[in-house]
């Protein structure tokens, strides 16, 4: 094991060792507070609850986003909910079950200490969000409401609708903007940051680009966070926005910073399927449907009649089947794969057979009885309970059936749902200690761009949880371990050496951008390099595959560094210029993927090697020579060194996971 | 106060609160119009009119009226004009055609036409009566048989009409638009000031129209509608 | 599908700006109005012109970011939907389709169809949160909530800062996502300690922005993806007459 990966996990019982951190970690007083320049990347959950914390605290603090708004963050697609460990609903919840879960929910492939944090702060963050008038849903007692989400049998998640990623973003945005509005955090939106600036082993700041006048900027900073989110784009379809990438966390990765287990990304089970070639993004149908919804396909392969018409005995509810005990509420990588495992047998429906049903005919019958009840109606008709279970049902998930039937142009009220697997998050990312700091000194990465909690499976409502945890919770106390030290470190002027190289490097690559003048488009190489992904990479992976997925990623960069064409000019709004930038960034990450994919000999989580299954289909793990974080050390475009940072379990024993 | 009055929410509290008073005043002179149809050579209109101009309470609220027609048009103006600033570069297709009705977008263009029947009105009426005093019980005429002569003008008896059904849109979407403004608006009310301006609006409409229409209509058939009851 | 399309160029703020016609053939019904500026650009590129630029992110309806007039509507002609949701089976064959930047003094075009909405950010900037520093919020069900209020600030907060509203107004009025933000946190507890002085900041911000005055004519509504009501315009002009009389 290379000694840069400590981990840093604080001693003790598992359960104390946060609270011991905290009490003993080195503190900045607040006159040398003021003196310390953070810059922050991205204003998602992470960055601008991050940002906004930061500032709070009296430290001068820049936020970069490449949006027109901080609050356009990606975040904001979040649809379920956020879990925490508050057991308002008596159900028997506590922090060591929420730990427990979300360790065995990644296939035992996070780290204890992390995610044990994760849990106790979870619960602060309800309050935090509460406090900042998010408006979560409520019981008519006045209390917050719960629902219940995959991989677990608690009531822990709360809500705003189906839209709890945009209250909570909105929350922090809030938080953010009344710092901006102080002085205390200036805001730079429509920038984006080209790349890290090194001084003396140490990060030092960034080199960002203008977007609107193409000018490229300084910026010094005693630590950098980045918060810049996941890299599912590389797949180009995925349930990310167009503007998400991987450029932030790249470039650090190639100064240094390891990148941990690349290949871990999730497949959502609930998407709306592809449509055609046009299609330019996938979107995602909430988890929470899964609720209420029932997934099935028909029993007989290539059935074609309408499903409506085909009869209960003649459908296979194959989740129900499969696994008892969770039904339809497994984790997303099992139900994504039992999805795949339908289809590829033959048995999906709609134009491209490739796809299930999400069917929600029998909550609203259920809905309908019990509202009946609620107002007195004896013996209701078949009508009147169906238009009230609609209502009920509407109340719980109406903007997600409006969302269905805007795309598709189909009433999900009447016709069940169809939808397809489609990535949605990458676990893996920045490699990061406890204090989420990445192998480069000052430099720390945060939310979903570090790869630190989820293991090898993310579960549902987790994601806003770690961002925010991460933001308001975590940074805020690790980052004086660093900064205590810094406090003697004067700011370093922008016409440092290290900043004009570090220029100069991101002119050179732009400058060849659009001297290349070839004949293809970014999003042809972007969309051929998803498509290498998605087939070879994606929800099944076997060797074979793989050896190829490299030959032809390789072979797919040459070309577009020899073809792409980028129109328009450097000092201008420039969008081509963008993608193009992000694009020849994915080109080398995909390659880091099917390394890390072919080179972990095992199934767990969202990594299914078709090589290693059980006889019944389900994953199979190899504890013994892979319950570690893969984190590679880049050496040169097409070259890694593997750096492992073996996994000690301390409370939970890991196990083949079944939710049977 | 100043801040207030100065802010985009304060001249559209300026009118609709004026708005509001304006209507209050149509109530009123309504009312005494219609006396003209008594049927009593004008007796009673003359009389009310007449004892209006001497009564104080009234002559003090004609201050008002008057402060507050000059308001209301000149928040227009100034809310009018600002607007047109907030929009420098207009859309090539305007589609707000779709999304609101013509009453409600052309609000200064309806408010323009009744300012120009109110300046022609009050020249008609309020200057021979009240200022040269040409008309009135020291003049040669009743105001009564005044606005019997004005309204045979076929010309002058079409703006009347014409103008008092714009006034009735122009109503029928400020009286709701104005508690709108002061923020009375709620899921629970909201109808019930729609509901209101459009009575209101029918009401004024039908009522004013009355007089352009059975004057002129009068002097064409000669069946005289001022002593129809004598 | 076959679709003729008038779409404003501009080179920059500075240049001047003008429509320039493309004719696109075999457009799938099935493609949101994006994809199809997608299949638009890439024949652009091929033909080595430069491509339209337009805000977009997200392309699920929550971003906000993407932002075009439509034949004169705001986000197209379907009600409650953002451009990216909406779908060209909502056009026929053959439709000449005008597609303009949103048009306001506050909302500067910056290129082609891609305006400058930060005037959105300042307002906010100025008033819209509540002051609570991280890690001083006490238990979350301390505080209760009725039901319907936290409905209804929900449903004022699920504007998603597009300036659909601005930009549908006849008057360029900003007053919606005012009142929006006002709403959410004037309905709830914990938003009453700074409840005037929200009122009075953001209200002033707002009008030295440039934005235009309410004039009551519904289109913001009308056109508002997420259908945010007017009764949080009357709420915000309520909320600004008592702090005017409080303060």
């Amino acid at each position: 094991m290379s000694s840069k990966l400590n981990a840093k996990i604080p001693g003790g019982p598992m359960d104390t060792k946060w609270s011991r951190y905290r009490s003993t970690v080195p503190l900045v007083n607040p006159a040398n507070k003021r003196g310390l320049e953070i810059i922050v990347v991205g204003s998602g959950l992470a960055g601008a609850a991050a940002a906004a914390s930061l500032a709070e605290m009296g430290y001068k603090v820049k936020c970069f986003c490449f949006q027109d708004s901080p609050r356009r963050a990606h975040s904001i697609a979040a649809q379920g909910g956020i879990n925490a460990a508050k057991n308002y609903q008596n159900d028997g919840d506590s922090v060591f079950r929420l730990f427990y879960d979300t360790i065995k929910g990644g296939d035992y492939r996070a780290r204890e200490g992390n995610v044990h944090r994760l849990a106790e702060v979870s619960r602060n963050i309800i309050d935090q969000c509460v406090a900042q008038g998010v408006p979560f849903a409520r019981e008519y007692g006045g209390l917050l409401d719960n629902r219940s989400f995959g991989g677990t049998q608690v009531q822990r998640t709360f809500y705003a609708a189906g839209q709890t990623g945009q209250q909570l973003l909105l929350g922090a945005y809030s938080a953010l903007q009344r710092q901006v509005g102080k002085g205390t955090v200036k805001m730079y939106s429509r920038h984006e940051m080209l790349e890290l600036v090194m001084i003396d082993g140490k990060c030092r700041g960034i080199i960002a680009r203008d977007l609107i006048s193409g000018k490229l900027e300084r910026h010094f900073g005693h630590a950098v966070l980045l918060c810049t989110g996941g890299y599912g784009n590389v797949f180009f379809l995925s349930t990310n926005a167009m503007g998400s990438n991987v450029t932030a966390a790249w470039k650090a990765h190639k100064n240094g910073a390891y990148f941990g287990n690349p290949c871990f990304t999730q497949i959502h089970p609930t998407c709306i399927p592809v449509s055609g070639d046009h299609q330019s993004k996938l979107t995602l149908m909430s988890e929470s449907l899964r609720n209420d919804g029932r997934i099935w396909v028909p029993k007989t392969k290539g059935d074609t009649r309408h499903p409506n018409q085909i009869p209960e005995d003649e459908r296979d509810y194959y989740l129900e089947r499969r696994y008892p005990a969770f039904g339809n509420l497994v984790p997303r990588d099992v139900a994504s794969r039992a999805a795949k495992e339908r289809c590829d047998a033959g048995f999906g429906v709609g134009a491209s057979k490739m796809a299930v049903y999400l069917d929600y005919a029998s909550a609203i019958e259920r809905y309908g009885k019990s509202k009946a009840l609620q107002l007195g109606i004896h013996e209701p008709s078949a009508e009147q309970i169906k238009s009230l279970g609609k209502e009920v049902v509407a109340e719980k998930y109406g903007n997600l059936f409006e969302m269905y039937e805007k795309i598709t142009g189909e009433n999900p009220y009447e016709v069940p749902m169809r939808i397809y697997p489609a990535v949605h998050y990458t676990m893996g990312g920045l490699w990061v200690d406890y204090e989420l700091m990445t192998t480069v000194p000052g430099l720390y990465a945060l939310g979903e761009a570090n790869f630190s909690d989820h293991g090898a499976n993310r579960l549902g409502a987790s994601a806003l949880m770690q961002g925010l945890a991460d933001g308001y919770f975590v940074i805020p106390y690790t980052i004086g371990s660093y900064l205590s030290q810094e406090i003697r470190t004067k700011a370093i002027p922008t016409d440092h050496p290290a900043f004009e190289e570090a220029e100069k490097k991101v002119q050179g690559t732009l400058d060849k951008f659009l001297s290349i003048k070839g004949e293809k488009s970014v999003d042809h190489y972007h969309k051929a390099l998803g498509k290498i992904m998605w087939d070879k990479c994606g929800m099944g992976r076997n060797k074979e595959g793989l050896t190829q997925a490299l030959a032809e990623i390789k072979a797919l960069r040459e070309e577009f560094w020899q073809n792409v064409r980028v129109p328009g000019g450097l000092n201008e709004l420039n969008p081509e210029l963008e993608k193009a930038g992000r694009v020849a960034d994915f080109l080398e990450l995909g390659e880091l993927m099917c390394l890390d994919a072919l080179n972990r000999e095992e199934s767990c989580g969202g990594h299914f090697r078709e090589e290693h299954q059980t006889e019944e289909g389900e994953a199979k793990r190899n504890d013994e020579q892979f319950s570690f974080v893969s984190a590679w050390e880049f050496k040169s475009v097409g070259s890694w060194e593997l750096h492992k940072e073996a996994l000690d379990f301390e409370i939970v024993k890991p196990s083949q996971r079944s939710y049977k | 106060m100043n801040k207030f009055l100065a802010s985009s929410l304060g001249k559209k509290t300026i009118m609709a609160l004026t708005g509001l008073f304006l209507v209050l005043f149509l109530v009123e002179h309504l009312y005494t119009n219609l006396l003209l149809f008594a049927g009593d050579g004008g007796l009673a209109f003359d009389e009310a009119s007449h004892s209006m101009v001497h009564n104080v309470f009234i002559r003090i609220v004609e201050v008002f009226l008057f402060l507050a027609i000059i308001l209301h048009v000149y928040q227009a103006v100034m809310l009018t004009s600002e607007n047109a600033k907030a929009r420098p570069v207009k859309y090539a297709v305007d589609g707000t055609g779709k999304t609101a009705s013509w009453f409600s977008r052309n609000m200064g263009l309806t408010g323009a036409m009744i300012f120009f029947f109110i300046v022609v009105h009050l020249y008609n009426f309020f200057v021979p009566y009240r200022i040269t005093g040409s008309v009135g019980p020291d003049g040669h005429e009743t105001l009564s048989h005044e606005v019997a002569e004005a309204l045979e003008n076929p010309w002058y008896a079409l703006l009347y009409a014409v103008s008092v059904i714009i006034l009735a849109f122009h109503i029928n979407h400020g009286f709701q638009s104005a508690f709108q403004s002061l923020g009375m608006n709620n899921k629970k009310y909201s109808p019930l000031y729609k509901r209101t301006g459009t009575a209101l609006a029918i009401i004024f409409g039908l009522g004013f129209l009355s007089f352009p229409v059975l004057f002129y209509f009068s002097h064409v058939t000669g069946f005289d509608i001022l002593n129809w009851n004598q | 599908m076959n679709i003729t399309l008038k779409v404003w160029r501009q080179k920059n703020a500075k240049e001047a700006g003008n429509f320039v016609t493309y004719r696109l053939q075999d457009i799938s019904p099935d493609m949101s109005f994006l994809e199809m500026f997608d299949v638009l650009n890439e024949q652009l590129i091929g033909k080595g012109d430069e491509p339209v630029a337009f805000d977009h992110d997200c392309r699920e309806g929550i971003c906000g970011m993407c932002s075009m007039m439509i034949n004169g509507r705001a986000h197209g002609p379907t009600r409650g939907t953002t451009t990216c949701q909406l779908h060209m089976r909502s056009f026929n064959d053959g439709d000449t389709i005008v597609v303009e930047p949103w048009r306001a003094k506050a909302f500067p075009v910056i290129k082609d169809l891609v305006v400058d909405r930060t005037s959105f950010d300042r307002i906010i900037a100025t008033g819209g949160f509540i002051s609570v520093n991280t890690g001083s919020a006490q238990d979350a069900n301390c505080l209760p909530v009725p039901k319907d209020d936290a409905d209804k600030a929900f449903a004022a907060a699920a504007c998603i800062g597009c300036g659909a509203c601005v930009a549908a107004c006849k008057n360029a009025s900003a007053m919606l996502f005012v009142s929006a933000k006002i709403s959410q946190l004037a309905l709830l507890p914990q938003g009453q300690v700074e409840r005037e002085s929200r009122a009075l900041n953001m209200v002033k911000q707002m009008d030295e922005e440039g934005f235009g005055s309410c004039t009551n004519t519904g289109s913001c509504e009308a056109e508002c993806p997420k259908e945010i009501s007017l009764e949080n315009i009357a709420r915000m002009n309520r909320e600004y007459f008592m702090a005017i009389l409080k303060k």
